[in-house]
């Protein structure tokens, strides 16, 4: 069961269980952005209402597995009240946890990864979302971990314009 | 142990691929109807090709090409006698079930339909038998009416004669790989037929499932592949009838389908060959005819009989279990369907209740199983798919309960 527990850690469980900041935000003033993964139907829709460089309010739905899912609650949580240029550092650095799999095929056993992802990442802290590195292990399994990190980037990416 | 219509214990151990384990577990593969796994008869029949008999078909004088031939043509014959055909030349060989669609498509319907002409297709169709006809109805213009579904996922047929009125074509499944529907394809070929429709079956789940009689449907063309079938990938069949081929124009260009090339044209080989441009699959033709014989030596009665009895107890172990929390889609009982059980476990998503499963050593599919306007109309993003092949068993379905029980363990609210 080692590895499943390594996937279902219980802080994702638990975003799954219970995903913060669900709902809906009036657009405007707030940016509505959706995403999908057309292998397994995953859905995520945010509400993103961006002023004067912060990421002021987030709100998500959508449907799809407990890792699209939590992964969409754990971003939702750790974007709010920030400013856009430390979401963007923070977008980057969990597609870094994300690919160290293809960059550490190799020995990967036992290394925490942490260092991954180029030098202008060391310090960002991912705090809670380190839990969804257990995720690399089950390559298919990637693609619903960053598809709200994808949608997120696609609307900041809309409202910078 | 086994009260199903075949010694499943005595097929199991021709399947090499059952001994091994996987995260310390035995194998338990519930995925047939994606792909089907291989007896040793397959496997030798194809190293014995190219051990002993390698060289290309239809070219060589020499002793080993036509073995080759031989082998070859060999296979094509037993592929029409499993299904019917009245003639080995009404199979011609392709890839698979999508590549005998799509010629179909680019052969047949190229040179037939018009802007506006219309064909029927139904709303449990695999992708490969829709979306041929998307790209012909952006191409020509031509018009697609749907056959609407049940409450239970069987074809409503109540508008059928409307739906068919002025139809070119009508195509169809014989088996849902979602819901296990089996479609009575004699009947709505009937039905087509007489309102000057012709009839395409695509048979991918049905030739593995059940015995198949082309001629017995009365239909015109009949596509299937023998992944499915237990024979190897890369090899499929689309029997059509004699006289439709010999009017249809090639579907590729090359070598094999030609009888003489100038330097202002061509002459088209005769069928089968017209349709075979290029050095075919010919280990897998071969492989594909042992693993017609291997059905065949078991009895495709049986076969259905295995699938419908292990059908039925997994239906009713499962809603006896987990009674309404597990919403199975398709028809009530295993009567009407083949051997696939589709379903959604609480609001549990697919991928994980098979990531669960895979811990357990259990192979089932998570997805949409190419059958997307199925998928909307059952209003699900994705199912979970367990389905079943001659060297599966009742502990193979007790084993699936018992990991949808850890299933419900991890993931209960
Ligand atoms: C009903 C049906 N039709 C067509 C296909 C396509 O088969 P292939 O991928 O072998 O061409 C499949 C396989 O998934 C199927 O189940």
């Amino acid at each position: 069961m080692s590895g499943l527990q390594d996937l279902y850690r219980e802080i994702i469980l638990d975003h799954y269980r219970a995903p913060r900041n669900r709902g809906e935000l009036p657009v405007p003033p707030a940016h509505k952005v959706e995403g999908f993964n057309p292998l397994c139907g995953d859905e995520v829709i945010l509400y993103l209402e961006v002023e004067d460089g912060m990421v002021v309010d987030v709100r998500t739905s959508g449907q799809g597995c407990s890792i699209s899912q939590a992964s969409t609650s754990m971003m939702s949580a750790a974007i709010k009240g920030k400013p856009v240029a430390e979401v963007a550092t923070l977008i980057r650095a969990f597609k870094a946890l994300m690919s160290i799999h293809e960059s550490k095929l190799e020995g990967a056993d036992g290394s925490d990864g942490s260092d991954a992802g180029g030098t202008d990442l060391a310090g960002v802290r991912l705090g809670d979302l380190e839990a969804l590195q257990g995720v690399v292990k089950f390559p298919v399994r990637i693609k619903c971990a960053t598809l709200a990190w994808n949608v997120l980037q696609q609307g900041l990416d809309e409202t910078a314009v | 142990m086994s009260t199903t219509a075949l010694d499943v214990a005595r097929i199991q151990a021709d399947f090499p691929i059952l001994r091994r384990e996987v995260r310390g577990r035995r194998l338990v593969y519930l995925d047939s109807a994606s792909s089907a796994q291989k007896p040793q008869a397959v496997l030798d029949a194809m190293d014995r090709v190219y051990r002993e008999s390698y060289a290309n078909v239809h070219r060589g004088v020499y002793t080993i090409a036509e073995e080759a031939t031989t082998l070859f043509e060999a296979a094509r014959a037993k592929v029409a006698r499993f299904v019917g055909a009245r003639e080995a030349r009404e199979i011609v060989f392709t890839r698979n079930a999508t590549e005998a669609i799509n010629l179909v498509a680019y052969s047949w319907a190229r040179a037939n339909l018009r802007p506006g002409d219309a064909i029927v297709l139904s709303l449990l169709e695999h992708h490969a038998n829709v979306v041929p006809w998307h790209i012909l109805r952006e191409e020509r213009g031509i018009e697609i009416r749907w056959i609407p579904l049940t409450a239970d996922q069987r074809l409503d047929l109540s508008d059928l004669d409307r739906l068919l009125d002025g139809a070119a074509m009508l195509g169809v499944t014989a088996m849902s790989n979602v819901t296990g529907t089996i479609v009575d394809v004699a009947r709505l070929a009937a039905a087509a037929r007489a309102a000057g429709a012709h009839v395409l079956v695509d048979a991918c789940q049905a030739v593995p499932q059940m015995p198949v009689d082309v001629t017995a449907w009365d239909a015109d063309f009949v596509a299937f592949s023998s992944h499915k079938l237990l024979g190897p990938a890369g090899i499929g069949a689309l029997w059509a009838r004699a006289e439709l081929l010999e009017a249809m124009p090639p579907f590729m260009g090359g070598g094999e389908m030609i009888r003489d090339v100038t330097t202002d044209g061509f002459l088209t080989n005769d069928i089968p060959w017209k349709f075979e441009a290029g050095t075919p699959a010919i280990a897998e033709a071969v492989g594909m005819g042992a693993a017609v014989d291997y059905l065949d030596a078991i009895g495709m009665d049986a076969v259905r009989a295995h699938e419908r009895e292990l059908t039925r107890y997994a239906l009713d172990v499962l809603t006896d279990r987990f009674g309404d929390r597990l919403r199975v889609f398709g028809p009530a009982g295993a009567d009407d369907r083949g051997g696939v059980v589709s379903f959604l476990f609480d609001d549990i998503h697919a991928h994980d209740v098979s990531q669960v499963a895979d811990e357990e050593g259990i192979c089932v599919r998570a997805g949409h199983h190419c059958a997307k306007p199925l998928m909307r109309e059952l209003g699900v993003p994705a199912t979970t798919r367990a389905s079943f092949g001659v060297y599966n068993d009742r502990a193979d379905v007790d084993a699936l309960v018992a990991a949808l029980t850890k299933v419900e363990d991890f993931f209960s609210i």
